[in-house]
Formats: structure tokens, sequence, C-alpha cells
């Protein structure tokens, strides 16, 4: 039996990649090019959308339709692309900054239009590219560039805000389950309406190191002995679930996307033309 | 078929040109003076087979235009002074990415939400330089509905030719003024559509321009697959740091611009031929400048409009060659530092007598205020 390996979109001559070693970056863009693959998805049906930071970089390695955009906007990009052309597959990668930091409002705005966007998000808990300060997600009282003191603030939950904003689909992987990762990642990319695969991934170089996670193990670990199935972390009472996070599928439901309640948009004015 | 006359609001007839461009995208949010352009779009989008996003803010909305751009769309948004400031760090990825769109800013009174209904001519510089980085933009400013109509069709055409973004400019009092229209009829206007790609799919490079500056643009989805980025790229989308690199793309940018300024600067000239005193004045001033020139004419003094219909580039050559025979240059604008008046001087230099006429009240520049500013003098210009 044949794997897919998902080379057939990966431009010739560009590996080894620039992520650090031990980042979770490289685990999820072969997932998502072996989902590809699996899925069919051909290099002129598909756009990827990035914006900047470690995630951002990513469309470098790739040969289908790409779109290279501005800090935390590339949702907003993205909706205009699959709101005018609904046919392509769009996704969206970008790191904790993007989604919900500089780019929260985009993100609870596709989430609640429900956009036909596949988003997958590499959550590290801090800004990686720029040398490691704390980013929306840096949980409360752990450390960073910017906070050496410990973070005064609190981090958000990226999939609860999914949840409430209106996806159809929420999961959360990690390069430790990377099996699990590329289920995810899949059902995301096949389900009509706004996606969220969000990836708590290991950043040693910037996160871990101020954590007490200096190397790629400690991470590892960490996103192991956290990370717990969905039913075993809702079987949990509030304390237990304390320091804990649930891994996979979160949120599956069908809603009607963007571009089909357009469609009916369309339908009626096209029936009333000219007497609105 | 008899010519269509109808009497028209000007943000409607920048909706009508837009739709007769063949534009079928708009995404915006909503903000006064140019809220008449969203309603328009959102009733007639639907019906056209286009469609109207009422996005969350100014830069996702400048972001959805872009992108639908890329998806084959001809697309635009329309704003006014605040939501153009934050529409500008998008606007830089459309010069960046060469990325044709349309961007109307409806002008009105600042600084910041300053006085929201009142009109203004205070963005000039904001149009040219409110981006970084060094880059070059077309900016087009109407006087009339009808122009609003026409120059609306004109911008696209400028935006899809050159592959860039096109900013037009109407002050409040053009966009909010009702006119008759004459209504162009389908080709009556020449609307242009962007160069495609053409031959081997695998060679296809996004940014390597032809011999007129400007680079064939396939659509996402294409079989022509493609890179566009915001950062320093090479011909084929892709990034690349090298100084040589960065040197050739900053340039042309800038380039395809240059190499087309004859025919992207547009001006409008009233009994300039024998003019001692030239107006110089752009939107609705130009009308009340036009006021002025006829009554100074009726006193016996040989006066003469210049309306700048593109504002940037700036109209450098034609400001020097109407003010070679001139004695005296009154440039009317609705701002206080004089932006447009700034421009005219570095093209005349410092011995050129080059006056001001000035408002920044929210109110509209009259005849009677260019006649006070022109009358204190007049012997003087006339002796």
């Amino acid at each position: 039996m044949s794997h897919a390996t998902g080379t057939k979109y990966l431009k010739n001559g560009v590996l080894p990649h620039m992520w650090c070693s031990g980042c979770g970056i490289g685990v999820m863009l072969g997932a998502l090019l072996r989902s590809f693959e699996e899925l069919g998805y051909e290099r002129d049906d598909t756009v990827v959308v990035t914006g900047i930071g470690c995630t951002g970089k990513a469309d470098d390695y790739l040969i289908t339709h790409a779109l290279h955009t501005t800090h935390g906007r590339a949702l907003a990009y993205a909706t205009g692309i699959k709101a005018f052309n609904p046919r392509l597959h769009v996704v969206v990668l970008m790191g904790d900054g993007d989604s919900v930091t500089i780019g929260g409002n985009h993100f609870l705005h596709a989430a609640r239009r429900n956009m036909d966007l596949t988003a997958i998000i590499i959550n590290n808990f801090n800004f990686g590219m720029t040398g490691g300060q704390f980013s929306g997600t840096t949980p409360g009282g752990m450390f960073s560039q910017t906070c050496v003191y410990g973070n005064p603030e609190r981090g958000i939950d990226i999939c609860a805000l999914a949840e409430v904003a209106g996806a159809n689909y929420v999961a959360r992987a990690t390069p430790y389950h990377v099996w699990e990762m590329k289920t995810n990642i899949k059902e995301a990319l096949g389900k009509k309406g706004f996606s969220v695969v969000e990836v708590y991934s290991p950043c040693p170089t910037n996160f871990g190191r101020h954590n007490n996670m200096k190397s790629t193990p400690d991470m590892l670990h960490w996103l192991r002995d956290k990370g717990l199935s969905v039913e075993e972390y809702n079987r949990r009472k509030t304390a237990e679930k304390e320091g804990y996070f649930a891994v996979g599928k979160l949120v599956d439901r069908d809603e009607p996307d963007f571009n089909e309640r357009y469609d009916q948009i369309r339908t009626i004015a096209r029936k009333s033309q000219g007497r609105c | 078929m008899a010519r269509q006359v109808r009497l028209m609001q000007g943000n409607q007839a920048i909706a009508e040109g837009a739709f007769y461009a063949g534009a079928r995208f708009y995404a915006g949010y909503p903000i006064t003076p140019s809220s008449e352009i969203a309603e328009e779009c959102s009733k007639r989008m639907p019906e056209l087979g286009g469609m109207y996003m009422q996005m969350e803010d100014e830069i996702a909305s400048m972001a959805a235009i872009i992108g639908a751009s890329l998806a084959g769309a001809k697309s635009f948004t329309a704003t006014s002074g605040p939501g153009f400031s934050l529409m500008q760090e998008n606007l830089g990825l459309a010069v960046m990415g060469e990325v044709p769109c349309v961007v109307i800013n409806v002008q009105r009174s600042g600084p910041s939400t300053g006085l929201a209904t009142k009109p203004a001519q205070s963005d000039v510089m904001q149009l040219r330089w409110g981006r970084h980085g060094d880059q070059s933009v077309i900016a087009l400013c109407p006087a009339t509905v009808s122009e609003c109509f026409s120059l609306t069709v004109t911008a696209f055409n400028f935006a899809e030719k050159y592959r860039l973004p096109v900013i037009f400019a109407p002050d409040e009092v053009v966009a909010h003024l009702r006119e008759n229209v004459t209504v162009p009829g389908p080709g009556d206007l020449e609307v242009i559509e962007r160069k495609k790609p053409a031959g081997v799919p695998e060679r296809y490079q996004p940014f390597a321009a032809d011999a007129d500056g400007v680079a064939p643009l396939a659509a996402f989805g294409d079989k022509y697959v493609f890179h566009i980025s915001s950062s320093m790229h090479g011909a084929d989308g892709y990034s690349n740091n090298s100084p040589a690199n960065a040197t050739w793309r900053v340039a042309q940018l800038h380039r395809k611009i240059e190499m087309h300024r004859d025919e992207i600067v547009l001006t409008n000239t009233f009994e300039t031929e024998d003019a001692e005193i030239l107006l110089i004045a752009f939107g609705a001033t130009t009308r009340s400048s036009r006021a002025a020139a006829l009554e100074l004419r009726k006193q016996g003094i040989r006066a003469g409009v210049l309306q700048l219909i593109t504002l940037w580039p700036f109209a450098d050559k034609e400001v020097e060659k109407l003010c070679q025979k001139v004695k005296t240059v009154v440039v009317t604008e609705m701002n206080y530092s004089g932006q447009v008046a700034g421009e005219v001087r570095k093209v005349l230099g410092s011995a050129a007598d080059v006056r001001r006429v000035n408002s920044f009240n929210g109110q509209v520049i009259t005849p009677q205020d260019i006649l006070k500013v022109i009358g204190q003098s007049v012997n003087r210009i006339t002796s």
C-alpha cells in the first residue's frame, strides 16, 4: 500500500526548511500536504494564504497558488478569494499572533460569517519570529522576553473562541499526536464552512527556554503528558482539568456557509430587481 | 437609442461607473460621507451576479478586495479619511503585489474624526504617501457628478492596465452633489481588462514585466499557478532578499507609472490660452474657481482655470507649461497647509507669484473667497 507523501506540492530545492529544530510547523505542513494528496487537491485549485511570522513562511515551500499577506490579515484576504471563487480550496496558515492577537477581529468575523475556509493555526504561545515576546495565547504567569517577571495577562483559548464565534469545525492537535493531526486536518479541509485546527506547537527556542522546557523532548513530553483525548478531558471535573488540554475534534456542525447564504440573496435580489 | 439622462448623486454615479467598468466585487465598512456607495452596491451587486461584503473594518475590506481581485474580480471599496488611514497597510500590499483594485476615498474634514460630515481636500498627501516604504500610486479626483461616473471607469482602466491600486478621491461636496448625468451606453466608454498570461503555464512568472512595464496577471484557479507576496520577491513571486532584486523590484513599481505618465496625468483647462491669472484647483474648488474666473473676465482680468483630474502623479509638466505666460498663480484647496500649492511651488520655484486660497473649517471655498484674495492685489497683478 502506498502512502501519500505530499511532495507533489513541495517546491524543488527549498529543503531543509528554515524552522528551528523541534518546531511543529514542518510537522503540520507535512500533515497538510499529505491531506491535500489524499483528498485529490490539485496545485491549480488550491490557494494557501499565509500571514506573518514563523508560520507565515510556509508558502515559500509550496507550488500551489499562494498569497503571502500582512500580519494578522490572512483571513480577510482569504475571505475575498473564497467569496469570489467558491470552487477554490482556500487554506489559511497562521500563528497565534496572526490569528488571535493582531488578527483577532478577523478571526471572529470569519467564523461568524462561516466562510468556507480552513484555518490551521500554529500556536506556540509566543511571537517566535521577533525573538520570543508574549502573545495573546501566552498563559498567565508564564515567561517570555517581554514578561520576564511572568505574564500579567491571560492567554485566550483559540478553540473556545472559534466555537462561540460560529465555526463549523474545531479541533486541537499537536505534533506529538501527528496521526490524529492529519485526521483532523483532513476533516477540516472536507468540511464546508469555517473550520479551525489549532496545533499546539513546541517552540524550544523561544518559549520553552523561558519556561523550563529547554529541549525539544521536554516540549514533546509536555504535549504528551498534558494533552488528553477530548473524552478524557470532558470526563474530568474542572479542578482536574487545570494544566491539561483536550486533543481532538471539539466542534462538528453543518451550518450553511457564507457563499451558500449569499447565493440565496442573489436569487431574492434577481426576483425583486429594481423594487428594493 | 436616445441617450439616457439621469439625476444622480456623486456617490451613486461612482457606484454606477464601477458597475459599467465591470466591477463585480465590493467589500467595505460604512463611513460617512461614502456610505451611499456601499448601499448602492448592496442592492445592485447581487442583481448583477456580483457580491457585496460588509467587512469587520477597513483593514479587512482592503484585504478582501485584493483577495477577490487575485481570484479574477474587478473589485473596489469605498471609505473616507479615517477608514482610508486603516486601509493603508493593505494598500501597500496591492502596490507590492501589483494587484489591480480601486479605492474610493471620499474626503472629509479632519484631523482624526474631525468634522465627520463636512468636506475637505486635506488627504492629498495621504493619497500619495500614506503607506510605508517608497512607492507610487495613481490618484484621481472628480469635480462633477458626470466625472464621478466616467473617471471611476478610468480608475478601473488604469488599475487593470497598470496592475496597481488606483485611489479615487472626490471631496464630500462632489460625492453628495446631485446633477444630471448623461449615462454612457455600452461601448461609449472604453473598458480595459487586465492582461492575462499565455504560453506554457509552468513558465509563468507573475512579476516578469513585458516591454510596457506590466506583467500579465493570472487568477487563482487558473492553470497558471502563481504566488503573490507582500514581502520582497523575485519575478517568480517567491521570497528574494538580494539587494539586486530589491533594486529591480522597487524601481519597477515606480517605473511602470513613469513610463505611462503622459497617459495617466489628466487635466482640464478653462480659458487658459491668454490667461494672466491661473487658478489651479481640483474637485469642488474647480467649480468655485471657474465661477471666480468668469467674474474676473467680466471685470476685464484675463483669468483661466487648470483643473487637476489626476492628483498623483502630479501634473508638473502641465503646470510648468501653462505658467510660462501667467503672472500670478492662485491655488484653491480645502486644507490649511496648501498640499497642492506646495507641489506647484516645487514646479515653479520660489520666485513665482503663487498665492493660496484655503479653507479648513468644513466650509466650501466660494468664488467670493477667491475674488477676495485676488482683489486685494488685483491692481498689482494687472499693472
